[in-house]
Protein backbone atom coordinates (compact mmCIF):
# COMPACT_ATOMS: atom_id res chain seq x y z
CA UNK A 1 0.00 0.00 0.00
CA UNK A 2 1.24 3.62 -0.86
CA UNK A 3 1.43 5.73 2.04
CA UNK A 4 1.38 10.04 1.40
CA UNK A 5 1.26 13.09 3.85
CA UNK A 6 -0.93 15.61 2.57
CA UNK A 7 -2.01 18.64 4.10
CA UNK A 8 -5.71 20.39 4.22
CA UNK A 9 -6.72 21.73 0.51
CA UNK A 10 -3.67 19.10 -1.14
CA UNK A 11 -4.80 16.59 -3.11
CA UNK A 12 -4.06 13.58 -4.64
CA UNK A 13 -5.22 12.04 -8.53
CA UNK A 14 -5.32 8.20 -8.97
CA UNK A 15 -5.17 7.26 -12.80
CA UNK A 16 -6.29 10.07 -14.81
CA UNK A 17 -9.66 11.00 -13.66
CA UNK A 18 -10.19 10.51 -9.99
CA UNK A 19 -9.30 13.33 -7.38
CA UNK A 20 -9.27 12.84 -3.70
CA UNK A 21 -8.99 16.69 -1.62
CA UNK A 22 -8.66 16.60 1.68
CA UNK A 23 -11.06 19.43 2.45
CA UNK A 24 -10.58 19.21 6.22
CA UNK A 25 -9.40 18.19 9.71
CA UNK A 26 -10.06 18.23 12.51
CA UNK A 27 -8.94 16.04 15.54
CA UNK A 28 -9.21 12.31 14.34
CA UNK A 29 -11.13 13.10 11.81
CA UNK A 30 -10.37 14.28 8.15
CA UNK A 31 -13.06 15.61 5.13
CA UNK A 32 -12.21 14.16 2.13
CA UNK A 33 -13.74 15.39 -1.59
CA UNK A 34 -13.68 13.27 -4.57
CA UNK A 35 -13.85 14.11 -7.79
CA UNK A 36 -14.42 11.17 -10.17
CA UNK A 37 -16.45 10.59 -13.53
CA UNK A 38 -19.95 9.03 -12.43
CA UNK A 39 -18.79 5.58 -13.57
CA UNK A 40 -16.59 5.19 -10.49
CA UNK A 41 -18.56 3.72 -7.53
CA UNK A 42 -17.25 5.58 -4.28
CA UNK A 43 -18.95 4.38 -0.93
CA UNK A 44 -17.91 4.27 2.39
CA UNK A 45 -15.61 0.51 3.18
CA UNK A 46 -18.30 0.07 6.15
CA UNK A 47 -21.26 -0.10 3.50
CA UNK A 48 -19.40 -3.26 1.90
CA UNK A 49 -18.50 -4.93 4.69
CA UNK A 50 -21.94 -4.22 6.14
CA UNK A 51 -23.89 -6.11 3.32
CA UNK A 52 -21.58 -8.72 2.89
CA UNK A 53 -22.08 -9.42 6.49
CA UNK A 54 -25.59 -9.19 5.99
CA UNK A 55 -25.57 -11.55 2.81
CA UNK A 56 -24.14 -14.59 5.06
CA UNK A 57 -26.90 -14.25 7.16
CA UNK A 58 -29.25 -14.35 4.59
CA UNK A 59 -27.34 -17.04 3.19
CA UNK A 60 -28.40 -19.57 6.27
CA UNK A 61 -31.94 -19.80 5.31
CA UNK A 62 -34.05 -22.54 6.65
CA UNK A 63 -34.99 -25.39 4.65
CA UNK A 64 -38.70 -25.56 5.49
CA UNK A 65 -40.43 -21.89 4.98
CA UNK A 66 -44.25 -23.23 5.00
CA UNK A 67 -46.97 -21.09 6.85
CA UNK A 68 -45.16 -17.93 5.70
CA UNK A 69 -47.66 -17.04 3.68
CA UNK A 70 -50.32 -16.89 5.99
CA UNK A 71 -48.02 -14.98 8.37
CA UNK A 72 -48.08 -12.52 5.90
CA UNK A 73 -52.25 -12.23 5.45
CA UNK A 74 -52.68 -12.22 9.23
CA UNK A 75 -50.35 -8.69 9.19
CA UNK A 76 -52.00 -7.55 6.62
CA UNK A 77 -55.71 -7.80 7.86
CA UNK A 78 -54.21 -6.75 11.56
CA UNK B 1 -30.64 -28.88 -17.14
CA UNK B 2 -31.07 -30.00 -13.38
CA UNK B 3 -29.08 -29.36 -9.96
CA UNK B 4 -28.90 -30.89 -6.95
CA UNK B 5 -30.09 -28.49 -3.81
CA UNK B 6 -29.95 -28.86 -0.48
CA UNK B 7 -33.67 -27.19 -0.15
CA UNK B 8 -35.40 -28.66 -2.94
CA UNK B 9 -33.93 -31.75 -3.88
CA UNK B 10 -32.98 -32.04 -7.57
CA UNK B 11 -34.11 -28.98 -9.14
CA UNK B 12 -34.95 -28.80 -12.97
CA UNK B 13 -33.73 -25.40 -14.29
CA UNK B 14 -34.72 -23.51 -17.45
CA UNK B 15 -31.43 -22.22 -18.57
CA UNK B 16 -33.06 -19.62 -20.36
CA UNK B 17 -34.47 -18.53 -16.45
CA UNK B 18 -30.80 -18.54 -15.08
CA UNK B 19 -29.77 -14.60 -13.65
CA UNK B 20 -26.12 -13.77 -14.77
CA UNK B 21 -24.52 -12.21 -12.14
CA UNK B 22 -21.49 -11.09 -13.57
CA UNK B 23 -20.01 -9.88 -9.85
CA UNK B 24 -21.70 -12.21 -8.14
CA UNK B 25 -23.19 -10.99 -4.37
CA UNK B 26 -21.11 -9.02 -1.69
CA UNK B 27 -19.40 -11.77 -0.01
CA UNK B 28 -20.42 -14.92 -2.93
CA UNK B 29 -18.32 -13.33 -5.53
CA UNK B 30 -17.46 -16.59 -7.06
CA UNK B 31 -21.44 -17.25 -7.97
CA UNK B 32 -22.61 -16.19 -10.73
CA UNK B 33 -25.74 -17.76 -11.78
CA UNK B 34 -28.54 -18.06 -9.38
CA UNK B 35 -32.48 -18.58 -10.33
CA UNK B 36 -35.51 -17.09 -9.28
CA UNK B 37 -38.89 -18.78 -8.22
CA UNK B 38 -42.14 -17.76 -5.98
CA UNK B 39 -41.84 -20.48 -2.63
CA UNK B 40 -45.99 -20.86 -2.44
CA UNK B 41 -48.76 -18.95 -3.53
CA UNK B 42 -50.21 -16.03 -1.44
CA UNK B 43 -46.85 -16.01 -0.29
CA UNK B 44 -44.69 -12.85 -0.93
CA UNK B 45 -41.06 -14.42 -0.68
CA UNK B 46 -39.47 -16.02 -3.59
CA UNK B 47 -36.08 -17.98 -3.85
CA UNK B 48 -32.76 -17.32 -5.39
CA UNK B 49 -31.19 -20.69 -5.72
CA UNK B 50 -27.65 -20.64 -6.55
CA UNK B 51 -26.60 -22.91 -9.67
CA UNK B 52 -23.33 -23.34 -8.82
CA UNK B 53 -23.78 -24.57 -5.00
CA UNK B 54 -27.09 -26.74 -4.58
CA UNK B 55 -26.43 -25.46 -0.83
CA UNK B 56 -26.86 -21.64 -0.91
CA UNK B 57 -30.21 -20.11 -1.21
CA UNK B 58 -31.61 -16.63 -0.33
CA UNK B 59 -35.03 -15.33 0.59
CA UNK B 60 -36.03 -12.27 -1.62
CA UNK B 61 -38.75 -10.16 -1.41
CA UNK B 62 -40.24 -7.33 -3.76
CA UNK B 63 -39.81 -3.97 -1.76
CA UNK B 64 -43.24 -2.88 -2.70
CA UNK B 65 -44.74 -5.82 -1.07
CA UNK B 66 -43.79 -3.58 2.08
CA UNK B 67 -42.94 -0.45 1.11
CA UNK B 68 -45.75 0.73 -1.43
CA UNK B 69 -43.71 3.72 -2.85
CA UNK B 70 -40.31 2.31 -2.64
CA UNK B 71 -38.39 3.84 -5.05
CA UNK B 72 -34.03 2.94 -6.38
CA UNK B 73 -32.06 5.24 -7.83
CA UNK B 74 -29.85 3.29 -10.46
CA UNK B 75 -26.09 4.91 -10.70
CA UNK B 76 -25.11 5.37 -14.60
CA UNK B 77 -22.97 2.44 -13.96
CA UNK B 78 -25.25 0.19 -12.74
CA UNK B 79 -27.46 0.93 -15.36
CA UNK B 80 -24.89 0.46 -18.21
CA UNK B 81 -23.56 -3.09 -16.68
CA UNK B 82 -27.21 -4.38 -16.18
CA UNK B 83 -27.28 -3.10 -20.13
CA UNK B 84 -30.93 -1.33 -19.12
CA UNK B 85 -33.27 0.27 -21.80
CA UNK B 86 -35.85 0.87 -19.99
CA UNK B 87 -37.39 0.92 -16.02
CA UNK B 88 -39.48 -1.54 -17.26
CA UNK B 89 -36.79 -4.05 -18.03
CA UNK B 90 -36.12 -3.80 -14.18
CA UNK B 91 -37.10 -6.34 -11.36
CA UNK B 92 -35.82 -5.28 -7.93
CA UNK B 93 -35.86 -7.40 -4.53
CA UNK B 94 -34.64 -7.33 -1.35
CA UNK B 95 -32.21 -10.13 0.25
CA UNK B 96 -34.19 -11.37 3.40
CA UNK B 97 -32.71 -12.69 6.83
CA UNK B 98 -35.49 -15.22 8.27
CA UNK B 99 -34.68 -15.77 12.51
CA UNK B 100 -36.09 -18.10 14.23
CA UNK B 101 -39.07 -15.73 15.09
CA UNK B 102 -40.02 -15.08 11.70
CA UNK B 103 -42.37 -12.22 12.48
CA UNK B 104 -39.02 -10.49 12.89
CA UNK B 105 -37.64 -11.67 9.50
CA UNK B 106 -36.24 -8.27 7.82
CA UNK B 107 -35.05 -7.11 4.69
CA UNK B 108 -32.07 -5.71 3.25
CA UNK B 109 -32.93 -1.97 1.78
CA UNK B 110 -29.21 -0.78 1.22
CA UNK B 111 -27.91 -3.52 -0.89
CA UNK B 112 -30.96 -4.19 -3.08
CA UNK B 113 -30.92 -7.00 -5.85
CA UNK B 114 -31.85 -5.59 -9.24
CA UNK B 115 -32.07 -7.92 -12.50
CA UNK B 116 -33.05 -6.78 -16.01
CA UNK B 117 -35.77 -9.28 -16.74
CA UNK B 118 -35.42 -9.32 -20.37
CA UNK B 119 -31.38 -10.28 -20.94
CA UNK B 120 -31.26 -12.18 -17.84
CA UNK B 121 -28.64 -9.76 -16.27
CA UNK B 122 -28.60 -9.23 -12.34
CA UNK B 123 -26.61 -7.25 -9.84
CA UNK B 124 -26.76 -6.12 -6.33
CA UNK B 125 -26.32 -2.55 -6.17
CA UNK B 126 -25.83 -0.10 -3.48
CA UNK B 127 -28.08 2.36 -2.48
CA UNK B 128 -27.07 6.25 -1.38
CA UNK B 129 -30.74 6.65 -0.05
CA UNK B 130 -29.95 7.30 3.79
CA UNK B 131 -33.50 5.74 3.90
CA UNK B 132 -32.87 2.22 2.98
CA UNK B 133 -31.14 0.06 5.26
CA UNK B 134 -30.03 -3.25 6.24
CA UNK B 135 -32.97 -4.32 8.16
CA UNK B 136 -36.44 -3.41 7.46
CA UNK B 137 -38.82 -5.34 9.54
CA UNK B 138 -41.08 -6.30 7.02
CA UNK B 139 -43.99 -7.41 9.11
CA UNK B 140 -44.15 -4.34 11.21
CA UNK B 141 -44.14 -2.52 7.89
CA UNK B 142 -46.55 -3.78 6.64
CA UNK B 143 -48.78 -3.61 9.80
CA UNK B 144 -47.65 0.34 9.97
CA UNK B 145 -48.79 0.55 5.84
CA UNK B 146 -52.38 -0.08 6.91
CA UNK B 147 -52.34 1.17 10.26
Amino acid sequence: MLVLSRKKNESIIIGDDVEIVIVDIKGDQVKIGIKAPKSVSVHRAEVYEEIQAENKKASSAPKQLTGLGSLFSQFKKK
Amino acid sequence: MNINTARFGELKVNEDEIIHFKEGLFGFENLKRYIIFQMEEDNPLMWMQAIDDGDLAFILISPFEFRPNYSLKLADKDVEELELASPEDTNIFAIVVLPEDSSKMTANLQGPIVINKIKKLGKQVISTNPKHKLKHYILEEIQGNIG
